[in-house]
């Protein structure tokens, strides 16, 4: 994936392989600009026209690639099967319609409803958001709610059509510590009482390890690691999760507090092979030329480097185990660096190893 | 603040204003250094008691202060003075040419308001494509030809070269002597649609064209440009994301959600706009021969007339201010957070 700016070719992303089963939150961790937004907005065709292009990989959703799909069936698919909730719930909203108007032209967009039915389907959503379905909150502006209010007023909106893939990006980074909580426990809720998949976003690993089943930590626009959650946090393979977890400021004073040695990279003209070499302590040479590409270090759980590759005594570039991305839909894995997602099924039809992958 | 407190606040800021209007015109009348009781007369010798007659009869013994005092109560109760070129009242002269200008001036401004804001809207949907570019190049034409030049152009074009339509007054005047149009609003087109006076209709309509092309393009090429602007950030917002973001449809995205917000900043160029159609009017009718109250005003002042450009003034003043006031409560209406403020 790539933004063409004024200042050159931004080389977003480049090996984003993500799979989100039914039923699960996957999080999507890194630091900022490492391309966790860039990647939502993949799945959700987003991405800023014409700047910018997908030059390679899919993104599959049930076996369907969402990339080669018709512009008007994917926006027959958004908000109905996948949607997405953002950083800063009162920008997303339109400040001049009221609650009940917004999400009902959402639900009426996707559903031949009469406008009384539709908003009934709005009072379901609030409800199922932790809202009271009242009149006054239909007919309240968002202006007039607080912040944990409008987020919710949000994801209602996001699954007020019955989505089974949630895509959240920092959905509480603008909200105060307590709202937090409320949310991310709300994020569990959908997952457990309807069946939501999501992707959750954030830079804070803290947050994603309270609730994702599984993570991704993304570095420079690759996904460098990914598996279940405690595995990930508690056996980090790769280098740079190393480095993110050391960092993690948890019961360190200010002067304990660690930080990588140098910077991430510029995406208009990024390193060679693994992006992270200029910052990796185990860098070997065909980390400067190659880049790695996932193998399975532990059951579900992947990861994109040569040392570790190299440690776990296999030839380089040799991967053993089923691939990335092989599951129940059959779809073979895209060797070409791509982003892939595996999304939950809707809960509707309770399929599962349905694939989502792309660049 | 409810919605009728905003509106009374607002109304009696209006009162404030057009006090300091009649204010200003009243004083730079008086200052003006000719001798009025010499037109009230009319030409030819006077005597000194015809002047102190005539100034006691025009009230300018009285000092200042009193003599606006007296202007502003006969004002409201309708008496604006006699006009010293007529000696009719200002006000009756006013509301029979009145009638013509805001033909013009409201048909101008709804050809410039629905133009301008369909096609900005779509410039800015279609931004950085062909429409979008030849917009811009439309609206850059509209704002920069003067509207007397434009006048001009379209005279040649459309009479002298393609005899296609007509460049003088409302009515042709074969027309109005054998259909004669009925007096109602004073408005020609209104009139003649009211009374199904279908001729005379048809003939007003095509008066009517030219020079509301000539007024209207500035304001139509400035209406594009900020509708374009404004839409822009309305569709690059969060919330048009989001609402992308939910399958919502373009047409939906475009023509409600942005709209809706960028509606705000559009408006009040309208307002400001408008005040730029009732003074461009006088231009227009000027070389249109239309019998407006641009027509009036020239005379009045190649007259000094002062009663009548006080009146003329105080017409415009007042007409700006509401359309004003009406621009304001419609954002109001369209924005609930306004109402905070
Ligand atoms: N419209 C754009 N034009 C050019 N480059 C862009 C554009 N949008 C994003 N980028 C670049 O893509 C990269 C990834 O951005 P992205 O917003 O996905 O980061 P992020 O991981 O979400 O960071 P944050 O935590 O700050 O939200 C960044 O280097 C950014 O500069
Ligand atoms: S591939 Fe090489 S440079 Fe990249 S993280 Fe692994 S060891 Fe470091
Ligand atoms: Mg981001």
């Amino acid at each position: 994936m790539e933004f063409r700016s004024l200042r050159g070719v931004v080389k977003a992303l480049n090996g984003v392989y993500l799979t989100v089963h039914e039923r699960e939150i996957v999080g999507l961790v890194g630091e900022s600009g490492c391309g966790k937004t860039v990647t939502g907005y993949s799945v959700l065709g987003l991405l800023p026209k014409p700047q910018a292009q997908v030059t390679s990989g899919r993104i599959l959703f049930k076996g369907d690639d969402l990339l080669a799909k018709p512009q008007q069936e994917m926006r027959a698919l958004k908000g109905k099967v996948i949607s997405m909730v953002f950083q800063d719930p009162l920008a997303s909203l339109n400040p001049v319609f009221t609650v009940g108007e917004q999400i009902s032209r959402v639900v009426r967009v996707h559903h031949d409803l009469e406008k009384k039915a539709a908003l009934e389907a709005v009072r379901t959503a609030l409800q199922a958001t932790g809202l009271p379905p009242t009149d006054a909150l239909l007919k309240s502006y968002p202006h007039q709610l607080s912040g944990g209010m409008r987020q919710r007023v949000c994801m209602a909106m996001a699954i007020s059509c019955g989505a089974g893939l949630l895509v959240a990006d920092e959905p509480t980074t603008a909200l105060d510590v307590t709202i937090q909580m409320q949310i991310l426990k709300l994020l569990l809720r959908l997952r457990d009482e309807l069946g939501v998949s999501q992707i959750l976003i954030t830079h804070n690993v803290g947050v994603a390890a309270q609730t994702c089943d599984r993570i991704a930590v993304m570095y420079a626009g690759n996904v460098v690691e990914e598996g279940p959650t405690a595995d990930v946090l508690k056996r980090p393979r790769h280098p740079y999760t190393l480095a993110l977890i050391e960092c993690l400021p948890q019961g360190k004073s200010a002067e304990q507090l660690k930080t990588i040695p140098g910077a991430v990279p510029d995406l208009i003209d990024p390193p060679a092979g693994c992006r992270f070499h200029e910052r990796c302590a185990h860098v070997r040479d065909i980390c400067r030329d190659t880049m790695p590409t996932p193998f399975e270090v532990a059951r579900d759980h992947w990861t994109a480097c040569h040392w570790v590759q190299e440690k776990s005594g296999r030839g380089v570039g040799v991967t053993t185990g089923h691939e990335p991305g092989v599951g129940a839909a059959g779809v073979p894995f895209n060797r070409d660096p791509g982003i892939e997602h595996t999304a939950g099924g809707g809960p509707a039809t309770g399929e599962s190893g349905d694939d989502i992958r792309r660049e | 603040m409810t919605f009728r407190a905003y509106i009374i606040r607002r109304l009696a800021l209006l009162v404030f204003v057009i006090l300091g209007v009649m204010a200003v015109t009243f004083v730079v009348s008086r200052v003006i250094p000719t001798d009025p009781t010499a037109l009230y007369l009319g030409g030819g010798r006077h005597t000194p008691e015809q002047k102190a007659a005539a100034r006691e009869a025009l009230g300018l013994d009285k000092p200042l202060v009193v003599q606006f005092g007296l202007y502003v109560k006969d004002f409201v109760r309708g008496d604006w003075g006699n006009s010293l070129r007529t000696h009719r009242p200002v006000l009756g002269d006013i509301m029979g040419f009145l009638p013509a200008s805001l033909e013009l001036i409201l048909s101008a401004m709804a050809l410039a308001v629905v133009t301008g804001i369909s096609m900005g809207a779509f410039a800015a949907y279609r931004k950085g494509r062909l429409a979008d570019h030849t917009g811009r190049v439309a609206a850059i034409a509209g704002v920069s030809l003067p509207s007397f030049f434009l006048a001009l152009v379209l005279q040649i074009v459309f009479f002298r070269v393609l005899g296609l339509l007509p460049v003088a007054g409302q009515l042709s005047i074969s027309v109005a002597r054998e259909y004669p149009v009925t007096d109602i609003t004073g408005m020609v087109v209104v009139d003649s649609l009211i009374t199904g006076n279908w001729v005379a209709f048809w003939d007003a309509l095509r008066h009517l064209i030219l020079p509301t092309l000539a007024l209207a393009a500035y304001c139509a090429g400035t209406t594009m440009r900020m509708t374009r602007s404004a839409m822009l950030d309305a569709l690059e917002s969060d919330y048009a994301r989001m609402a992308y973001a939910m399958g919502v449809p373009d047409r939906v995205i475009v023509g409600r959600y942005a709209l809706k917000n960028a509606m705000a900043p559009v408006l009040t160029v309208i307002g400001l706009l408008f005040a730029y159609a009732l003074v461009g009017t006088f231009f227009i009718e000027q070389i249109f021969a239309w019998p407006g109250l641009g027509t009036y005003a020239t005379i009045s002042i190649l007259n000094l007339d002062y009663p009548a450009i006080m009146g003329v003034t105080i017409i415009v003043a007042l007409a700006y201010v509401t359309v004003n006031l009406i621009v304001d409560l419609i954002i109001a209406k369209l924005d609930p957070r306004v109402m905070l403020s």
